[in-house]
């Protein structure tokens, strides 16, 4: 038995991420502001779609069941869309994830971007690394609790922000920014708002690193994805070691020990030891290496995206395998393939979904009926979908050739008005004269035709017409 | 210069050791142990707030009074209160002005269904397709008339329902015990299957025709000198499709020996008004109503 640890449970260590400037970093910018941009405008574009239908670009309207989509209009039975969506998600993230590691998590995750907003404003209120170390370091004072002050402040403004940004997508935004305002809103998109601006501050503020390190499961599930030719940042130890300060560098690497790369680390890791399961593959460490190595003069890459195939292959003396060469590979080209074929066949279905949407459900309880003059009635419960936001009149017929003759319940006509934005329920019978084929035989294919009444689109579905089977 | 090896520390053990494996201690996060404390302390709370200890009978109650049980009664209540109001209208509702499509209407009909899957489907099916000697309500055959006046009265006295006093009544004689004989029972059947469209009618014509004779002496008077019945006593019309006890000969002879007697009870005051009235919309408009 060796000796028993000092400590099973561990405390945050704080982390001052450095500001640092560089390719990376731009790109992170660019990314955070058009993530954020695209959240916090979507609800407010107005895209028209004629009366009594809301007129929100992006709408998910729990209340009635809708999703409205700029021109798309998904209904709760289309929801193979989502899911469509969700697997082209998950095979994207394969796909990311097994060409360049943990990409996602480096710059397009959520928890990325707002710690990324919310270490920006800790930066414009207290300082950077240095400052912040210091504060945190002295005792409360006025300049501690003035600078914390406006801090939380900033944060809780963001974080409410964000919370509300996301009840206007279920809802419509001007109207709900109103009555948010005036205390006439839903509980529930008070509680909504509280909750998530609760958990964006705390989540960007305060457990940042540790959000990724000990709750998500996302980072423990790429590790399977990953493999030799994944693009990972590592650190050129055979270049870089044995590290040293000074101006002597004839025994020592390229390393100039300056701790660049630690400080401006949003995760508080050392690259140079590896990569480790903390690393989200930001990319931080190579602007703040690279800047380094400009100024001493030497070439850049010192830190790099590298896969775990280079190590061995540049040790042993060759140049560095581009990036292309990572990137195809059966493995990723197939992922791309999935990912297209969801992607053409959730298109494809989007466009060949019907003009008018008809489903027709033979009742089976019973299968027929006797009428007095022996005549054999089946029965139908239809469905039409009526996307207008208006009444929309839709006409009911059999094929021109068919001797059985149709009524609708309740109705001594072959139109059925469909109210507005509605799947109008229609109980339809279809009648075959005594002796006819269809009410002597067992079974027997029917078409019912649909015909939209304003544009003249038409649409049948097959059923079958159950008969006495004598 | 200085130059600073890279130190290779030698990873921290939690101390066990088995078998010459050893366990690495990667620390957890204390918030993490915290996080676990406050699970246990909100469990316990959880368990003094809601029904949580076994008992011999029953279960604690918590303090907070929670049932699940009260949770359904109460939304049970909201919704009769919810529909209070057309519970009301239905009662006192012309069922003939029910506006197709109204709340009202949707009301009744719905209300109907489940009024009717509950009293009424044990004889008539959950489908409303009867069976043997017990009607068809689909079809537009109607034995005692099928106008929502006629379903009303027929729901709120029954048939043949001894304790009502306004049930409607009438009863095939059993022909076969004193009045005809086998022969002549033979030739009234051939005879009524000639009538409908859907029994072929027997090879002997002979037989039909004396049947017809039979017919003129024994059952006109209900099911009328053409066969078509009498809806006022209940007299089913012999030449249509529809045939409640079956429509082969033998089920036909047995019928004519033997004298149907189907009841139905009178459902005035087990069911209530707004009820008879929904059954009574429900089944006009399953699609034989008049």
């Amino acid at each position: 038995m060796s000796d028993a640890p000092e400590q099973l449970y561990a405390a945050r260590e704080p982390i001052f991420p450095k500001r640092v400037k560089g390719v990376f970093r731009s790109l992170k910018w660019w990314i955070m502001g058009i993530a954020l941009g695209i959240y916090y405008l979507t609800p407010w574009i107005r895209w028209d779609r004629g009366p009594n239908l809301p007129d929100q670009a992006v709408l998910v309207d729990m209340a009635n069941r809708r999703f409205y989509f700029f021109w798309i209009e998904i209904w709760p039975h289309e929801f193979y869309f989502i899911a469509g969506l969700l697997i082209m998600a998950g095979l994207g993230l394969f796909l990311f994830t097994s060409a360049a590691g943990r990409v996602w998590c480096g710059y397009a995750c959520p928890q990325t971007v707002w710690t990324d907003l919310f270490i920006l404003v800790e930066r414009w209120v207290e300082g950077d690394r240095n400052a912040r170390l210091r504060l945190h370091r002295q005792d409360w004072n006025g300049e501690k609790i003035r600078k914390r002050l406006i801090k939380f402040t900033l944060w809780i403004m963001i974080a409410v922000a964000t919370g509300g940004a996301w009840v206007f997508y279920f809802a419509d935004a001007p109207t709900l920014l109103v009555d948010l305002v005036t205390g006439n809103a839903h509980p529930l998109a008070y509680s909504t708002v509280l909750v998530l601006t609760l958990t964006t501050f705390f989540f960007g503020g305060i457990a940042r690193e540790q959000i990724c390190i000990y709750a998500c499961p996302w980072p423990r599930i790429q590790a399977a994805m990953m493999d030799e030719d994944t693009i990972t940042i590592a650190y050129r130890d055979w270049r870089g070691e044995p590290r040293g300060k000074g101006k002597a560098r004839d025994d020592l690497g390229d390393c100039i020990d300056c701790n660049a790369c630690v400080n401006v680390c949003p995760m508080g890791i050392d690259i140079r030891d590896g990569q480790q399961m903390e690393c989200i593959t930001c990319g931080l460490c190579i602007d703040a290496c690279d800047e380094m190595m400009d100024k001493v003069g030497k070439p850049r890459g010192l830190i790099d995206y590298l896969a775990l195939k280079d190590e061995a292959y540049e040790r042993a003396g060759n140049e560095k395998i581009p990036v292309l060469k990572h990137l195809l590979r059966p493995r990723t080209i197939l992922y791309v393939s999935l990912w297209t074929l969801v992607g053409v066949a959730l298109t494809v279905a989007l466009f060949v979904r019907p003009k008018v949407d008809v489903t027709v459900r033979p009742v089976r309880n019973p299968t027929y009926v006797t009428l007095s003059d022996g005549a054999i009635r089946n029965t139908y419960d239809v469905g039409v979908r009526n996307r207008h936001g208006e009444e929309w009149p839709y006409y009911f017929s059999l094929a021109e050739d068919s001797d059985m003759s149709l009524v609708l319940e309740g109705s001594d006509k072959l139109v059925l008005v469909a109210p507005p934005d509605t799947e109008a329920k229609q109980r339809v019978y279809v009648i075959a004269p005594p002796g006819s084929d269809a009410a002597r035989t067992d079974r027997t294919d029917l078409r019912l035709w649909v015909v939209d009444g304003v544009t003249g689109d038409r649409t049948y579905q097959e059923t079958v017409f159950n008969g006495r089977g004598r | 210069m200085s130059k600073k090896p890279v130190e290779k520390k030698e990873p921290e053990t939690t101390g066990h050791e088995w078998d010459g494996i050893q366990e690495f201690n990667n620390p957890l996060p204390r918030w993490w142990v915290w996080v676990f404390y406050l699970t246990i302390i909100w469990g316990l709370w959880y368990s003094i707030a809601y029904p949580a200890w076994p008992l011999i009978k029953g279960a604690t109650a918590g303090y907070l009074g929670y049932s699940t049980r009260a949770e359904v009664a109460a939304e049970i209540d909201r919704f009769t209160a919810m529909n209070g109001e057309l519970e009301a209208q239905l009662a006192s509702a012309d069922l003939n002005t029910l506006e197709q499509g109204s709340d009202l209407h949707n009301y009744a009909i719905q209300s109907g269904r489940a009024t009717f899957a509950t009293f009424c489907s044990q004889c008539h099916g959950s489908g409303a397709a009867g069976n043997v000697g017990y009607p068809n309500l689909l079809d537009n055959d109607w034995l005692w008339g099928g106008t929502l006046e006629d379903i009303q009265l027929t729901l709120r006295h029954g048939i043949r329902s001894e304790d009502d006093e306004d049930t409607r009544y009438s009863e095939m004689p059993a022909f076969g015990e004193d009045y005809l004989s086998d022969e002549e029972i033979a030739q009234v059947v051939a005879y009524s299957m000639s009538l409908s469209p859907v029994t072929k009618p027997d090879a002997d014509m002979a037989l039909v025709a004396d049947g017809a004779t039979v017919f003129a002496d024994n059952c006109t008077a209900c099911h009328m000198e053409d066969g078509t019945g009498d809806r006022t006593q209940g007299a089913p019309n012999l030449t249509d499709a529809i045939w409640l006890y079956g429509d082969t000969k033998e089920a036909i002879t047995e019928t004519v020996s033997n004298g149907p007697f189907g009841v139905m009870p009178a459902w005035s005051g087990k069911l209530t008004e707004s009820q008879i009235n929904a059954v009574s919309a429900y089944v006009h408009q399953l699609g034989g109503g008049e």
